[in-house]
């Protein structure tokens, strides 16, 4: 069964984010997403220093069954990349909250937080799907 | 719910992903695609292929019946327990399935896709209309296929004592009925492999027995990778009733010889090589792609010569890259594919990747 940890933030295209204390985020994909994806062979990362805006493609992750786009949860700058996610990109599948992370952003607009799902919503949206 | 092998329970007990295959709940992966495609090409693996069709084929003119139904010639095999790959072609010569037969005491017995079954079973109904033969399905039977390096030893060690010496005399592309178990050595994987076709109450002790010698479980995702690096053809994504066998790499499934064989399809197939040797048939071909990213059916490929498509792609978790079936026009040289937007080159090669765990083109 997939595991949902309740101090981080969901979207509904199965991204995580966690505010950080010195006020960044993280953001990753869900142990949902990792599952549903399969073994992941390539993660394609975005650029450190582009701006996103919500909802952009941001990421590709290619898995032995498909290709799928990542969209970024919210607004900002995009502050430092996984690198080691290059060489192994199964991280994402084994550890999808922790080792797993893609990217690191400074937020432009916090309102867009209120817009995303906590760990109960997001578990009842993926029952639904 | 779709339809059930034997083992579905024990699927589920092995922590199986379930997915629709043609109407069965099939395992798609027991956990991780790769970790089951290297305990494959290193060690040993077990699959269940229950969903695949059974015929035994018997009669005065069994093999009058199967010497028009085939492009293969069932007459090469000479000899009770030898098998024999082959196509079915239609009277375009494109390919109605695939098949692989075994020459029986009293007949033959031919296991052929699930996807395919009822357009095989009527197509072979009607075909069969002029000859005295019987087409008898086998529900009843399961099919365990047993593949990897240590599969043979793996397999002799959990069988009965008096069925030990006959499975280890078998060589590549033999089978031995004993009792009601049909033990072969053909195979989907590219590696050493051993097929057990047995009563489906008899297949849960099996694997269990299978399991406890340390043969892995492996799902038809990893099933799927492991032909491709074999370059082995699936039906209905690297062939189908619209191609010719001569487009599909088949030739080798094709018995010109004797001339005066009238299978179906020969007549059409005469004229595909014409077409062929004019430089008008496309190929189907192996494509590499050593930087990221991963070929995937349906993508579009640019050649020198034209425009043509994947067939099979995937990432190869033996080469650690890319790899694909594409079919694309006879005279290409060189060639592109449009991934994603971005056309990237890849290289043009035999249809072969990997074989007993190594890797085989240039």
């Amino acid at each position: 069964m997939s595991n949902f940890p309740d101090n981080l933030k969901y979207a509904s295209t199965h991204e995580w984010i966690l505010i950080n204390e010195d006020g960044t985020a993280t953001v990753g994909i869900s142990d949902h997403a990792q599952e549903a994806l399969g073994d992941i062979v390539f993660v394609e990362l975005p650029e450190s220093g582009t701006s996103v805006n919500a909802k952009d493609e941001v990421a590709v992750v290619e898995s032995v069954k498909a290709a799928s786009d990542i969209y970024s949860p919210v607004s900002g700058d995009i502050i430092s990349v996984n690198k080691d996610l290059t060489d192994a990109p199964e991280t994402v599948n084994s550890v999808p909250y922790d080792g797993g992370w893609f990217y690191k952003i400074r937020l432009t607009n916090d309102l867009e937080l209120d817009e995303l799902m906590d760990a109960e919503a997001y578990a009842d949206h993926v029952e639904e799907e | 719910m779709g339809q059930q092998t034997s083992l579905y329970q024990k699927h589920l007990d092995a922590g199986a992903k379930l997915v629709d295959f043609a109407g069965w709940d099939m395992p798609i992966n027991y956990g991780s695609q790769i970790e089951e495609h290297q305990q494959v090409r290193t060690n040993a693996g077990v699959f269940d292929v229950s969903h695949m069709t059974v015929l035994d084929i018997s009669g005065p003119d069994t093999n009058a019946f199967l010497r028009y139904l085939l492009s293969n010639d069932v007459a090469k095999l000479d000899e009770v327990g030898r098998a024999l790959y082959s196509a079915m072609l239609n009277e375009n010569g494109g390919v109605v399935d695939d098949l692989i037969l075994y020459r029986m005491e009293n007949g033959f017995r031919i296991v052929s896709n699930c996807g395919t079954r009822e357009k095989d079973l009527n197509w072979m109904a009607e075909q069969s209309k002029a000859f005295n033969v019987t087409i008898e399905e086998k529900p009843q039977l399961a099919i365990l296929a047993i593949h990897g390096p240590a599969s043979p030893e793996k397999v002799c060690q959990v069988l009965d004592q008096d069925r030990i010496a006959p499975v280890q005399a078998l060589v590549n592309f033999r089978g031995v009925l004993l009792g009601d178990w049909f033990i072969a050595r053909t195979g989907y994987t590219g590696e050493k492999g051993v097929e057990i076709i047995l009563p489906n109450e008899e297949a849960p002790a099996l694997w269990d027995k299978l399991l406890a010698a340390g043969v892995k479980p492996v799902g038809l995702g990893a099933r799927d990778t492991l032909r491709l690096e074999a370059g082995m053809n699936l039906y209905g994504h690297d062939m189908d009733e619209d191609t010719s066998p001569l487009a599909a790499n088949m030739e080798k499934t094709i018995s010109w010889e004797p001339q005066d064989r009238n299978f179906l399809g020969r007549q059409a197939l005469l004229e595909h090589k014409k077409n062929q040797d004019a430089g008008n048939l496309p190929k189907l071909v192996g494509l590499v792609l050593e930087e990221r990213g991963v070929l995937r059916k349906g993508q579009r490929v640019v050649s020198n010569a034209g425009e043509g498509v994947i067939t099979s792609g995937s990432f190869s978790p033996t080469l650690k890259h890319s790899i694909a079936l594409a079919r694309i026009p006879f005279n290409s040289q060189s060639c592109e594919v449009d991934l994603r937007g971005k056309l990237t080159p890849v290289r043009i090669v035999k249809p072969n990747f990997v074989r007993f765990g190594k890797k085989v083109f240039e």
